[in-house]
């Protein structure tokens, strides 16, 4: 049995105090060239110049010879507590069985090293802190041989490290014996990394090293957060997103035993009560009389005919070349089609929470977050504190997909309002169907492509028209992200396709739509839907063509070796071509994003208008595969994210609500939908791209081109559902 | 004043008798290793034992398990069967942001305990309830059959 998590000022001052007499490495390295997200190319003003980054703090040494590695990620499932610290033992000879890990506090010092601000997302922790996680590693290895160096009297250069230890001769000497001196030396200016044939750990299937408390029940989400005092509150909030309280009456919630207070606060109004199940019956006895905004009348049918007919003319353009107008006009033959993909929820398994406890002229937050940063910077403006005096500590994240990166920072605003209105430390806690309700998702779009077919059935011309709503709109990442009105995540992998830079004339065009729906990026961002309706055309025109789909993707991406070499090992692993059992039948699709390569070959039958997916092979070049076996892990953890989408998640509209609220009616992958799952791995020396995205954006499409080729039906709306009943 | 049994203890709570045995657990009692995902018996997350059967806590009020054995993913250790699924979530490395792993591994328990050779549709039948969003369900299969040879 387990006592509880009791975060007290004493802990902290414990925890501390372990560390005393230990080497705590501080440094500082050049920032890499800042820009905002993978997509936006030129730097802007706002960023400001690039410059040194105040100290970061990385690892400490304990004179017990643990070491602990400060994340400047969050750890939301795809093992960045694992990856990250590989990097620093790698480099630091370290001894794997003493390796700690803690998320790193919100500060300057753990800025991402390419977006600029602390931020868990685009894929991208591995590769932006490649450089600076190894760095870590081997300044601390350097001022640890410096130490055995000055205590054994022996020149530096006679030392060498290993498994935790510094070695001269028969003489070994453990890190934790050197801790302290080595906290003395002066901190090296450079430092050279190891040749990558040298690796030992870089490179090799390493098992999780949060895995036993994950197993044991012990690991501490930011819903287990318990101190003395801490109340839980639950919010009653607009049914109808911009939708304000007139008037409540809470004397029934009064009554109801453990609830302590009915606050009003900027999203609605808070029980706050001695539990969740006091905060929840509470809430369900308050009569709130809503003014439901300007938003009441939206309809998710209405708005797919008025993307419709927005479709009908080109939007504001993304890419152009050539005169595809002209071109179409004389094509032997026109595809013409029409695609639809519907808003989504995240849904994490763990709903969305946040502790918050305010003190004078301080706070602190416990939650599950993937962008310190604007949290913090929220939290503060609300309490009129500065963000120094906003302490954030990450937990473990049940789930992240996007939806605990928030430039709005709402879950975390509204724990703080929460608090500051009750007067008392607060831990918001959000149901299930206030997180399916409660906004920010993946937005609604409409794609409409015309596309010319020349006499050899390769597009000789390809007019594409988008239809949606812009996640950057209205975030600090506008500026950087939206160019002459068009937001580059509406566009990703279409205006940026290989497909495209085949052909001679094309026109990409986008309408961007404003709603009162929050929306937000949403595992795989973008190319969610771009993949799925690029993938779609192309299979659309090889089939036209009577081309095999793989042989028609090998002609048109001839110039894209690394989207080839992912194809191609799909292809092979998946035996493309080769006889299936009966009633069985194959599709493909081969996408890149946030810098990888990934091909999908789906294996899927559809009996009496039933689509079972049997088998996904799945091929992958992310460049240097850093823990191969958590990337395969992220492989299937995509594939099972975006076949539940693809199959059967949507988020609907009516009368301005949502009509969907818990897992009963917004279907996800359950264990018995989940096909065998395949990963194969792109012996790569290439630039190194992200894991945890993109083995999402082609599940959908190699499933539907998949359909087609069972049924002869092309599905060009998500999710598939019943239309093949 | 509601005594229960849980992970072999008697411990007696002050709060009423239709309080789900999720908010007894976690909220009066600090064992948090039991989740919260659903609130209506749809994700699994919350799935505990009592008496030795799996059970959504999230949906079952305390006054149904007096005089009946909670178990709780802080106890499953103590089960032989327990024990060896957890080992081999280990060994397969199963877990991912891990928030819905406690009741997938009390959901398992109780599958091995009930049927030593699952077959795949036992293991979709059972675990069919139990939701995992990061999508470790080829290894939770993986796993449950790597027990099962373990225990046979």
């Amino acid at each position: 049995m387990t006592a509880p998590l009791n975060i007290s000022r004493r802990t902290f001052i414990k925890a501390s105090a372990l560390v005393v007499g230990g080497l705590v490495i501080a440094f500082s390295i050049p920032q890499a060239k800042r820009f905002l997200l993978p997509g936006a190319a030129k730097e802007t003003g706002n960023a400001g110049e690039a410059k040194l980054p105040a100290p970061n703090a990385f690892l400490r040494i304990g004179t017990d010879n643990t070491i602990t590695v400060m994340l400047a990620h969050s750890e939301m499932g795809q093992s960045i507590w694992t990856t990250l610290p590989m990097l620093i033992a790698e480099e630091l000879d370290a001894d794997w069985s003493k390796i700690r890990v803690e998320h790193a506090s919100a500060s300057p010092a753990y800025l991402h090293t390419a977006y600029g601000i602390q931020i868990t997302g685009g894929s991208s922790t591995t590769w932006s802190e490649f450089d600076r996680y190894r760095q870590a590693g081997a300044l601390t290895r350097q001022l640890l041989i410096g130490a055995a160096a000055e205590q054994l009297g022996v020149p530096a250069a006679n030392l060498k490290t290993e498994n935790g230890f510094v070695i001269s001769g028969d003489t070994k000497i453990s890190y934790g014996d050197l801790a302290e001196a080595a906290a003395k030396l002066e901190t090296p200016k450079a430092v050279t990394l190891k040749d990558p044939k040298d690796w030992k750990v870089i490179g090799k299937a390493t098992k999780r090293l949060d895995g036993p408390e994950k197993i044991n029940g012990t690991a501490v989400f930011g819903q287990d957060v318990h101190f003395d005092g801490l109340m839980t509150a639950m919010v009653a909030r607009s049914p109808v997103f911009g939708g304000s309280v007139k008037s409540f009456d809470a004397s029934a919630t009064k009554q109801v035993k453990g609830v302590q207070q009915v606050v009003q606060v900027p999203t609605g109004i808070a029980v706050v009560a001695d539990n969740y199940w006091a905060a929840k019956q509470g809430r369900e006895a308050l009569k709130v009389e809503w003014d439901l905004g300007p938003n009441a009348g939206l309809d998710s049918k209405a708005m797919l005919e008025d993307f419709r007919s927005k479709a009908a003319n080109p939007g504001l353009v993304a890419a152009q070349l050539g005169d595809s107008k002209a071109t179409l006009s004389k094509a032997d033959k026109l595809i013409e089609a029409e695609y639809a993909l519907p808003y989504l929820a995240h849904s994490p398994m763990e709903p969305l929470n946040c502790s918050v406890r305010i003190e004078k002229d301080a706070c602190e937050i416990w939650t599950g977050t993937q962008m310190q940063t604007t949290d913090q910077q929220a939290a503060a403006k609300i309490l009129g504190l500065k963000p120094e005096q906003v302490k954030i500590h990450t937990l473990f994240l049940g789930g992240g997909f996007g939806r605990r990166a928030n430039p709005a920072a709402d879950f975390v605003s509204e724990a703080v309002q929460v608090a500051k209105a009750a007067g008392v430390p607060v831990k918001t806690v959000w149901s299930r169907e206030d997180d399916v309700q409660g906004g920010y998702y993946r937005p609604m779009y409409l794609h409409k492509a015309k596309i010319g077919v020349d006499a050899n059935g390769f597009p000789a011309a390809w007019e594409q028209v988008t239809v949606g709503q812009s996640i950057m709109l209205g975030t600090p990442f506008e500026a950087f992200m939206i160019k002459d009105g068009v937001d580059a995540t509406s566009v990703e992998g279409i205006a940026d396709s290989p497909y495209l830079k085949q052909i001679p004339n094309y026109h990409v065009s986008l309408h961007t739509v404003k709603t009162g729906i929050p929306v937000l990026w949403w595992r795989s961002v973008g190319h969610s839907h771009s993949a799925f309706v690029m993938e779609s055309l192309i299979d659309e025109l090889a089939h036209s063509a009577k081309k095999d789909p793989l042989d028609y993707r090998r002609a048109l991406l001839k110039g894209h070796p690394r989207h080839l070499a992912a194809l191609n090992l799909a292809a092979e692993k998946a035996e493309w071509g080769k006889p299936l059992p009966k009633g069985v039948s194959r599709g493909i699709a081969v996408h890149e994003s946030f810098g990888s390569f990934v091909a999908q070959v789906a294996e899927v039958s559809v009996d009496q208008g039933t689509v079972k997916v049997h088998r996904m092979v799945c091929a992958i070049d992310c460049g240097l595969a850093v823990n191969p076996d958590s990337l395969k892990a992220q492989m299937e953890s995509s594939i099972s994210f975006g076949l539940g989408a693809a199959m059967q998640s949507e988020i609907t509209f009516k009368e301005g609500k949502v009509q969907q609220s818990n897992f009963h009616d917004y279907l996800v992958m359950r264990m018995s939908d989940m096909p065998k799952v395949e990963v194969h791995i792109v012996q790569s020396t290439e630039k190194m791209g992200g894991v945890g995205e993109p083995g999402l954006p082609p599940v959908a499409p190699a499933v539907t081109n998949a359909i087609f080729a069972a049924t002869g039906k092309r599905i060009r709306q998500l999710p598939i559902g019943n239309q093949l009943a | 004043m509601i005594i229960l049994n849980i992970n072999g203890k008697e411990e007696k709570l002050d709060v009423s008798d239709d309080m789900p045995i999720l908010w007894a657990l976690r909220d009066v009692m600090h064992l948090t290793g039991t989740k919260f995902g659903c609130g209506m018996a749809q994700c699994g997350a919350c799935t505990v034992h009592l008496d030795g059967e799996p059970i959504r806590s999230c949906v079952t009020p305390i006054a149904a398990a007096v005089g009946k054995k909670i178990t709780t993913i802080e106890d499953i250790q103590n089960d032989k069967v327990g024990q060896a699924v957890q080992a081999a979530w280990s060994e397969v490395d199963v877990v991912q942001c891990g928030y819905c792993q406690s009741g997938q591994i009390m959901a398992a328990t109780a599958l091995l305990t009930n049927n030593q050779t699952p077959t795949d549709a036992d293991i979709d039948a059972a675990m069919s309830g139990n939701i995992c969003r990061c999508g470790t369900y080829p290894r939770i299969r993986a796993a449950i059959h790597a027990a099962a040879t373990k225990l046979a």
